[in-house]
């Protein structure tokens, strides 16, 4: 079986990292051989896997030992549950250097040193928040990751994220092969949601491929940096994770996606009552104002 | 071949810009002019001071070059170092012929560079660190420094480094001056934003360092402002002013030292010779402590003693008679080299394309030796270098700004002149074309130029370049043809 290469991306807080190592682990539990990229310089993209902390990255080894150039695959590649392989690309403290740099150069080096080669079935990216720079967009610009996942919620602004993803998905997918594979949403228990999130995929072109239940075994799973699927392998949040891992194995809509304006998108969050309907005539009135004209 | 009327000059520009695509042309015949005395403002004629068109070839550079390059770099005690990877400082490294008295690595560092060597890991992971034990390493090393300027490269600004943090820490704990520069390159058109970003920086953090401190001024003290000392440049401007009666307080920069910047608010009169890179802090010290400032222009005998008038007339009977006795002084030496030179250069044509000042400034010193100024244009000017060059280049002349590659060639091509003053990226091939050249940017290895004693050199300079015999030894490409047909009828 070929590579296949899959980035997550979705808004900050959304549960990228919490649902990528869930998957991973149920991919893992089927019998495949799968790599996690972490691509976020805060380095939690794998301690559910290692049951670390967080591990050493690749730009903080590589500072340690003067150069990138200095370092061997096997310091930064860790082993953990199923088999999983991690490597952090690492960056500095939030407020100085440059994050995106250290993505661009940490991902090269994975090239150059062969961690692509062997069995792998499936890389995983975990990308940070939103594509702010270019360095961000690195796991699916050329020979990268070719399948994009976005972790969605019924909530507005998660929703505008994934749109504005989307529009940065169009831009790589003319250059390259880049494609969204669909909408994971992360149930936030907002009404009608998996219908929402439904109608967002259709109008992007794409799926909901799994909506993922809002379940605080996941939690208690975190608290022991453990995956469900290890923690509680009979539980059916756990079932939830393996079935979206066997959607995943069998996906095969991989779309340029149709990004939609602002307007449409609100138009959609009215129609599920998400948003109200805007009273232009109150826009930029003050109260002041207001209780004249009342008056 | 005598000179182009107005009309063939202008047929000239329009021929040249027709290679080009429709939006190019509009765009660079704003560039192009024929010059006009009857213009009273160049904005009417040229454009300048844009961003260069892409594909074309510029030589302009950035505003590292020119805060680093130009401004700081001179400053000789202190220690400028190139804040970014290593090849900014390495390959600008002592290029540009700043002369300076001192012990280079002990009390002066002028010619070395000094370079924080930025890495990936750098990068990544933010410079302030390494800022921080390089003037560590910079005081144990060097400690007769007397300041340390921190000259930013692209990546700084790109990955927002907070350098002025570092800096603010370290000055106060070694009580020097400690100046972070923002010149990084990508910012504005030219070098030009990197000489306003230098003088500002001056002004921020350095030049009011004395304000209230006792200084035994006297009714004559100048400065020389915006020379940078080529060749030595300043030295021969500076023994003029001091055999009229005048104390020269500070040289910004060539030559320089920081206790001279913090010193200069004090003078009686800013003189000011690269108007382009130091008409800044000139203008800030006459609104901030009522310091006059006056242009003046040092190259060739006409102009010195038009300059020396003009400055003179600033002060006291005294030094206006010593200016005449110092012009008198010179002008039987001045005569004899005028009588020695002009008879081989004279009605020779000369193109010129430099920086800062030189393309107007160098006119006189050419007319001097009887040679005409057919063409020039400038880098990096903005449109009060055009106001002034305009009174100074004769009618109907060529005035070409940031000019392309193409278009100079083409312009050299048609106008044949018999010698091109520009840079060192213009040199090879105008020299390949058989046309003799100057590099004007450093003298070519030579000057000063400024100055009585400069125009000697200057005058020597020009005769050895244009009547050189290799020159016989080349077939201009206009002769190259009619050449070819003799070989053939020979054949």
């Amino acid at each position: 079986m070929a590579l296949r290469q899959c980035a997550i991306y979705g808004k900050g807080g959304i549960g990228k990292s919490t649902t990528t190592q869930n998957l991973v682990a149920a991919l893992a539990e089927a019998q495949k051989k799968v790599m996690i990229v972490g691509c976020d310089p805060k380095s939690d993209s794998t301690r559910l896997i290692l049951h670390a902390k967080t591990q050493n990255t690749i730009m903080h080894l590589a500072a340690e030992a003067g150069s990138v150039e200095d370092l061997e695959l096997e310091e930064v590649l860790k082993v953990g549950f199923g088999g999983i392989k991690c490597v952090e690309s690492g960056g500095p403290e939030p407020g100085v250097g440059c994050a995106g740099r250290g993505v661009i150069t940490a991902i090269n080096f994975l090239e150059e040193e062969g961690a692509y080669e062997e069995d792998l079935e499936f890389v995983f990216y975990d990308v940070l928040g939103d594509v702010v720079c270019g360095g961000f967009a690195m796991p699916i610009r050329e020979n990268k990751a070719q399948e994009i996942y976005i972790v969605v919620s019924g909530e507005m602004m998660a929703m505008y994220a994934a749109n504005n993803i989307a529009k940065g998905i169009v831009k790589y997918a003319s250059s390259g092969g880049v494609r969204l594979a669909g909408l994971i949403c992360n149930s936030r228990k907002v009404d009608r949601e998996a219908n929402l999130i439904e109608a967002l995929a259709e109008r992007l072109g794409t799926q909901m491929i799994h909506f993922v239940p809002r379940d605080n075994i996941v939690q208690h799973a975190e608290i022991r940096r453990m995956t469900v699927i290890e923690y509680d392998p009979n539980c059916t949040q756990a079932d939830e994770y393996r079935a979206l891992a066997q959607k995943i194995i069998n996906n095969r809509k991989l779309v340029v996606p149709t990004p939609i304006t602002m307007d449409e998108l609100e138009e959609l969050l009215m129609e599920f009552g998400v948003l109200e309907e805007e009273d232009e005539s109150i826009v930029g009135k003050k109260k002041i104002d207001e209780m004249a004209t009342a008056a | 071949m005598s000179a182009l009327t107005r009309e063939e000059t202008q047929a000239l520009i329009q021929e040249v810009l027709e290679v080009y695509p429709e939006k190019a042309q509009k765009d660079r015949a704003k560039h192009l002019a024929v010059n006009n005395h009857d213009v009273e403002q160049s904005k009417k004629c040229i454009i300048s001071n844009r961003k260069s068109l892409p594909g074309v070839m510029t030589v302009r550079g950035c505003a590292y070059a020119g805060s680093k390059g130009v401004v700081w770099g001179p400053v000789k005690d202190m220690v400028h170092i190139s804040h970014g990877p290593v090849g900014c400082g390495q390959y600008s490294r002592a290029g540009r012929r700043n002369y300076y008295v001192g012990t280079t690595g002990v009390n002066t560092f002028g010619t070395m560079n000094f370079t924080s060597d930025f890495e990936e890991r750098d990068i990544v992971f933010g410079g302030d660190k390494k800022l921080t034990k390089i003037i560590d390493e910079i005081e144990m090393l060097f400690p007769l420094n007397k300041g340390i300027t921190v000259q930013s490269e692209c990546p700084i600004g790109l990955i927002g480094d907070d350098v002025e943090a570092v800096v603010k820490r370290k000055a106060t704990e070694t009580g020097k001056a400690i100046v972070p520069v923002r010149c990084e390159g990508f910012r504005g058109v030219s070098q030009s934003l990197g000489h306003h970003i230098a003088n500002d920086s001056i002004r921020d953090w350095v030049l009011a360092k004395r304000d209230g401190q006792a200084f035994d001024s006297t009714p004559y003290d100048v400065t020389i402002i915006g020379d940078y000392n080529i060749g030595g440049d300043a030295w021969s401007s500076r023994i003029l002013l001091e055999e009229i009666g005048l104390r020269v307080i500070a040289q910004w920069s060539g030559d320089g030292t920081i206790a001279e910047i913090e010193n200069t608010s004090k003078a009686k009169l800013n003189l000011i010779h690269c108007y382009r890179s130091m008409n800044y802090i000139a203008r800030h010290m006459e609104e901030k402590y009522g310091v006059p400032w006056l242009e003046y222009n040092f190259f060739g005998p006409t102009k010195i003693a038009e300059s020396l008038r003009k400055i003179a007339a600033c002060f006291d009977d005294q030094i206006k008679e010593k200016a005449e006795q110092v012009i008198a002084k010179y002008q039987p030496i001045m005569a004899a080299i005028i009588a020695k030179y002009k008879p081989r250069l004279t009605g020779k044509k000369v193109m010129l394309y430099v920086g800062g000042l030189r393309p107007r400034h160098i006119i006189g010193a050419y007319e001097d030796l009887g040679m005409e100024v057919v063409g020039t244009g400038y880098e990096f000017a903005h449109n009060d270098d055009y106001d002034r060059t305009i009174k100074e280049m004769p009618n109907a002349t060529l005035l070409y700004d940031d000019v392309t590659g193409f278009e100079l060639e083409e312009f050299v091509k048609r106008i044949r002149p018999n010698l091109i003053g520009s840079g060192i990226k213009e040199k090879y091939i105008f020299q390949k074309m058989g046309i003799p050249f100057r590099q004007m940017h450093s003298w070519d290895y030579s000057g000063p130029y400024h100055g009585y004693d400069g125009f000697a050199i200057f005058a020597r300079d020009m005769d050895m370049t244009i009547n050189n015999p290799c020159w016989n030894n080349l077939t201009p490409p206009w002769l190259a043809k009619s050449k070819d047909d003799t070989l053939h009828k020979a054949a």
